[in-house]
């Protein structure tokens, strides 16, 4: 498997490493409990396209967020995940 | 019961008669309308359910569903390890009730799995390890579990082809437990089919669950690729695919899937007669009977449904090698294949009722699920048999992830793919 590096290109995928599900978000600060336990703990784990985090810790050091097929592995979408962020905040504004 | 029983006498018999009256070990019936008890998943864990349901509890009127064919999950992708060396309070009774279950497997189903209790050493390079281990062992006698503490006089005797003066990793000394082992990962899945055949229970295969019919909270019965069963009571046993099989239900799992690689060398004479595991990276190893050498490491670490992994981690596993056992780089490595792992996020397993009313779970058992078998089938056919938890899976909670009460055996939090 190999991860497209907006900044660096191709790399293998041992340069990165993996945090998980791209699309939880942090619940307010006085949100329920319920409401943290479900962002900490429960995940939808789709079998199909997954939007992940990866970091390339080996090489630049960026965050992104990767669109993959989680049974077959091939990756569609390759974005730096501040400016996955930023498209958030601007979206909720 | 349907099935012969085997014996001495049964394979002479068949002997002088061409080996012609042998029976199938378990039928293949189409699906009744309903049935009492539906279990989803006929791996390890389903077919022991079933077993456990028909012989200790008394519920025959069940069928196990399986999509594929028994055999051909998870319960046919592992390494084949069986021990009970836990740390923790919620964990320890549990795998030892399953350890004794394993040791009196094949005389309850009448079936040889090859149950091998040749010890299972895993080895220290540090004195903080030794810390860890020593208080490991002692938390296990507490519990009445066996184990040893080995030094390197002791150890060299045992496995005298451990590269002991490593200088990057040298080895300090083991915990030894020693009623663990291997047993024949094909023969559980089959013995268990067999034996809960025999109690009347219908196996079926080729049987996809597609959906659930609930009706005011409560299940009615699946929806499968041949047809709607009816169920009083449905048991989810699909783990690698827990959270599939769940969101059809409508519930969402504290569980990721993730891609576990496990490999097998050639066969070459006798190398190693117990479970040696490398503590300073992740390298199990142990010798089938026909001489190959099994082993594996870590989970490749990203979520995944694909039953293949990815050659970073083929590197990994086979550096761990060659740190332990350097003269193992000399064996051609013959298989490597994939399973997917339920991995929970505290590294321990669910058995436990759902919101749904007489829907049942068995999930979350990261890369840990096969030395389970037997207890977790015991275990959840106790459950869903009698509407409570067994003593020793009471701490198996869905709920605790909301509560805080997790079983976090490795202390790394929520993340699973360091489990």
């Amino acid at each position: 498997m190999r991860i497209a590096c907006p900044h660096c290109g191709p790399r293998g995928v041992d340069e990165f490493s993996y945090l998980g599900d791209a699309t939880l978000t942090r619940p307010a600060s006085d949100a329920p409990e319920a409401a943290f336990a479900d962002y900490v703990y429960f995940r939808d784990n789709p079998a199909g396209e997954h939007r992940e985090l990866w970091q390339h810790a080996s090489g630049c050091q960026s965050w992104l967020v990767v669109t993959r097929d989680t049974r077959t592995h091939a990756i569609s979408q390759v974005e730096a995940a501040r400016d996955v962020a930023l498209a958030r905040s601007k979206g909720a504004a | 019961m349907s099935t012969d029983r085997y014996s001495i006498f049964s394979v002479l018999r068949e002997a002088l008669r061409g080996h012609t009256g042998w029976k199938p070990a378990w039928r293949s019936p189409d699906p009744k309308p309903s049935y009492d008890v539906v279990i989803v998943g006929g791996g390890g864990h389903g077919l022991a359910t079933a077993h456990y349901l028909a012989k200790t509890y008394g519920v025959r009127n069940v069928a196990v569903l399986e999509k594929g064919w028994i055999g051909g999950g998870n319960v046919g992708r592992n390494t084949t390890i069986v021990r009970s060396n836990y740390l923790l309070a919620g964990n320890i009774p549990f795998y030892e009730h399953s350890m004794k279950l394993w040791e009196g497997l094949e005389q309850d189903l009448n079936y040889n799995a090859m149950v091998s209790q040749r010890g299972v050493v895993n080895l220290f390079h540090s004195d903080g390890q030794r810390d860890a281990y020593v208080r490991r062992g002692t938390a296990m006698r507490m519990h009445g579990v066996d184990s040893e503490l080995l030094d390197v006089a002791e150890l060299k005797r045992i496995l005298p082809m451990l590269d002991f003066d490593n200088a990057r990793f040298p080895i300090k000394g083991a915990l030894r437990q020693k009623r663990g082992g291997t047993v024949r990962h094909d023969a559980v899945a089959w013995g268990y089919a067999r034996s809960a055949d025999g109690f009347g229970v219908d196996i079926i295969q080729n049987c996809e669950v597609t959906g659930f019919r609930i009706e005011d909270g409560r299940i009615k019965g699946v929806e499968t690729s041949r047809g709607f069963i009816g169920a009083g009571k449905v048991g989810l046993s699909t783990a690698g695919n827990s959270s599939r099989v769940a969101a059809m239900a409508g519930m969402r799992l504290p569980i990721e899937s993730h891609v576990l690689q496990a490999f097998v060398s050639e066969g070459i004479k006798p190398f190693i007669d117990t479970v040696c595991t490398f503590g300073a990276g992740h390298f199990y190893i142990s010798q089938s009977d026909k001489g190959g050498l099994v082993f594996g490491g870590d989970i490749d670490g990203y979520n995944s449904y694909a039953q293949r992994g990815n050659l970073p981690t083929v590197e990994d596993v086979c550096e761990g090698g060659m740190a332990v056992m350097p003269q193992i780089g000399r064996v051609r490595m013959l298989r490597s294949w994939g399973g997917i792992m339920d991995m929970s996020m505290d590294g321990s397993p669910i058995i436990d009722a759902t919101p749904v009313q007489g829907l049942y779970l068995n999930a979350g058992w990261c890369y840990g699920g096969f030395k389970a078998t037997p207890a977790a089938g015991d275990c959840f056919a106790h459950l869903i048999a009698r509407d409570a938890p067994h003593p020793v899976a009471a701490a198996y909670r869905l709920d605790r992830f909301a509560t805080g009460r997790l079983i976090d055996e490795k202390g790394v939090g929520a993340q699973p793919n360091l489990h």
